[in-house]
């Protein structure tokens, strides 16, 4: 038995206190294997993005414990934490998250200029990443000048320029129509079978979350484990 | 993040956005334009006077006078006549015409010599010759310049008088060149003139002297220096035919100390000399005050440029505020993907002392620039008459020490947009919408 990439052990999350104190997680527990592709589901405000957040080391969870490859991430360092999140993370936002008026390229070897990677390997690693994603041709064009899938492929390019294990992908398709969406899909399916990069991705698309080996449901804030691939077919209630 | 990676973003990020980033750095030029021409014209005018007085070759001198009648001013009523006093006289060797002042006698040039820390005194005469004549080309006034013996002369020509010098010796003022028909300063050097001078009994008398050295013009008097041999022989002259036994009176001497006396040395001659009744000064004394009001009015010109920088400062803050504002998704997203908060600070700081850097070095820039036109159109019109003045003058130093100084007080100013940046949590930045 493989100890898991990441491992979370009953965590739990609450934000504000008194009155406010609002519960985001309630006690969750999730084995991520290195290779496997997982899906987060859940409604919005389910506490599904807050676990996402705690699996990527962007938050530290208020009970419970997050290992990552078997180590508690509260004995990491800050500047492990920080080395992780650099080289073994790499994430994918709906809002994409891109410096308007930066060119693809610099946007891309962002996280290389964070790790201190010299100009000349910045530019020849960036420029890999984007002809994996074929945005080569508009690797100096600004991000801002970008269509909304050629935007998130290189969000997707900037993710892949470290060679991370583990890609998070919070509602990758969110703001693209369907057909875009499904190329940005096959993209990150692709990545996860062919490189073997972990892929966990928080969605409410059923369809998106039906592609994965594996689908974990949150409903307000712990894991609905009455839920079955079936029960996604024929969901209660409406369903964005 | 690599060091230089730091630099080139946040000189990057400084360019986002232009116009704000222009005009923080319009507020920052005004202050360091200001600080750099009022330090500009500290350096001119102090070593204008530095240049005039040359303070370092009279040191080693105190001018001497007697102390004004102490019984005068004290009592209401004029002093009870003492015949063992002073003389005193109310024309010539200095005085104001008709008024009357405590004169020098050999008597008191013996105890100024006598007090301890004086090496030697000579009594101050002053020669009133008629005219200066060269080679026959027609006679001119001739002002002398008493105090010349004193000072180091800003020479365009020549060597510096020599008091020790058995030859009778002048420095001519640049403005008798073309009168005498000299064609450059050069030429005049070693040059016998004639001076004019009428005897006691009122016989012209012409005595000849040797110029070694042409002078520029200077605000201490336009007159010709004479050494003092030639002092002495023209003075001689004049005293020619005077009465047996009538007393000599000096309206001030000047003595000599020894050039290595400290400060302290220094206020005890002068305090020794006091108790004597004798007021002295030394050179630095005289120009002292004078320097004092300039640095007086140089100070408060900097105030005024300090208010301004701290006005910029606020502009910086504002502006990086601002920017942080709009930047805190980006920080969010670069603090996901592992940089650290000193590197965040890092690099708002950065950007800070760049724009303080940019306004500083463009508002120098533009002063010297601006400065330098002004002084020499200056130089041309209303100082014409003090040649050598450049009423703003640039020294590199001073002008590192403002740039500096602005970069500092930019780094300072975001440091409080820095730390709220490099404070951000990165899952509220990237939820901020």
């Amino acid at each position: 038995m493989t100890v898991p990439v990441l491992s979370a052990q009953n965590i739990g999350k609450s934000y504000g206190s008194g009155a406010n104190r609002f519960d985001a997680l309630k006690g969750v527990s999730v084995d991520i294997r290195a290779g496997e592709s997982v899906a987060i589901v859940g409604k919005s405000g389910s506490g599904k993005s807050t676990l996402m957040h705690l699996l990527a080391l962007l938050d530290d969870p208020d009970s419970g414990a997050l290992l990552v490859e078997g180590t508690d991430a509260k004995k990491l360092k800050g500047k492990e934490v920080n080395r992780l999140r650099n080289q073994d993370f790499g994430f994918v936002f709906q809002q994409f998250f891109l410096t308007a008026n930066a060119s693809v390229l610099e946007n891309v070897v962002l996280p290389l200029k964070i790790a201190g990677v010299s100009p000349k390997a910045r530019r020849a690693r960036g420029m890999k990443a984007l002809e994996q994603l074929e945005l080569a041709d508009k690797a100096k064009n600004k991000a801002m000048n970008l269509s909304g899938g050629q935007k998130q492929r290189a969000v997707i390019a900037r993710a892949l320029v470290n060679n991370p294990k583990v890609i998070f992908a919070d509602e990758p398709t969110g703001n693209l129509d369907t057909a875009t969406g499904a190329v940005v899909e096959d993209i990150l399916f692709s990545l996860n079978k062919d490189k073997g990069i972990t892929l966990i991705i928080v969605t409410h698309d059923i369809d998106l979350a039906a592609r994965c080996d594996r689908q974990i449901f949150i409903r307000d804030g712990i894991e609905d484990v009455t839920r079955s691939p079936e029960a996604i077919s024929k969901p209660e209630g409406a369903r964005a | 993040m690599k060091f230089v990676d730091i630099i080139t973003s946040a000189i990057a990020n400084s360019f986002r956005s232009k116009l704000r980033t222009g005009l923080t750095v319009i507020a920052i030029f005004i202050g360091a334009f200001t600080l750099t021409i009022t330090s500009g014209i500290g350096t001119g005018v102090t070593s204008y006077i530095n240049s005039q007085v040359s303070a370092i070759g009279a040191a080693d001198v105190l001018t001497v006078s007697k102390t004004d009648d102490a019984a005068a001013t004290e009592s209401d009523g004029p002093a009870a006549y003492d015949p063992e006093k002073a003389t005193t006289i109310s024309l010539g060797n200095g005085s104001r015409p008709g008024s009357t002042i405590q004169a020098l006698t050999d008597a008191d040039l013996d105890t100024i010599k006598a007090t301890s820390g004086i090496l030697g005194v000579d009594p101050a005469v002053q020669v009133t010759p008629d005219f200066i004549e060269y080679d026959g080309s027609g006679k001119f006034e001739l002002t002398v310049n008493a105090p010349a013996t004193l000072t180091t002369a800003d020479l365009a020509a020549g060597a510096q008088l020599d008091n020790e010098s058995a030859t009778d010796q002048l420095l001519l003022p640049t403005t008798y060149l073309d009168a005498l028909g000299f064609s450059t300063p050069e030429s005049a050097i070693g040059q016998t003139v004639s001076i004019g001078i009428t005897d006691f009994a009122g016989t012209p008398q012409q005595v000849p002297a040797t110029i070694v050295g042409v002078q520029n013009e200077t605000i201490l008097g336009a007159g010709a220096g004479l050494n003092q041999p030639l002092t002495d022989r023209l003075h001689d002259v004049e005293l020619a035919g005077t009465p047996a036994g009538a007393p000599q009176s000096y309206a001030s001497a000047t003595a000599r100390f020894d050039l290595d006396a400290s400060d302290e040395e220094i206020v005890a001659i002068k305090a020794d000399l006091a108790d004597q009744g004798y007021a002295s000064q030394t050179v630095a004394d005289q120009i002292g005050s004078f320097e004092t009001v300039i640095n007086v009015i140089i100070g408060v010109l900097n105030a005024f440029a300090v208010i301004a920088l701290i006005a910029a400062g606020f502009g910086i803050i504002n502006t990086l505020l601002m920017s942080v504002q709009e930047r805190t998704r980006e920080i969010g997203l670069m603090k996901a993907m592992g940089m650290n908060g000193g590197r965040v600070y890092a690099l708002f700081s950065t950007e800070a002392v760049f724009i303080g850097f940019l306004g500083s070095a463009l508002g120098a820039l533009v002063a010297v620039g601006v400065g330098s036109v002004i002084s020499n159109i200056l130089a041309t019109t209303v100082f014409e008459n003090l040649p050598g003045l450049q009423v703003v003058q640039f020294a590199p130093s001073s002008i590192a020490i403002i740039i500096g100084v602005v970069m500092l007080i930019a780094f300072l100013a975001g440091t409080l947009p820095a730390r709220a940046a490099a404070r951000q949590n990165p899952i509220d930045a990237l939820r901020y919408e």
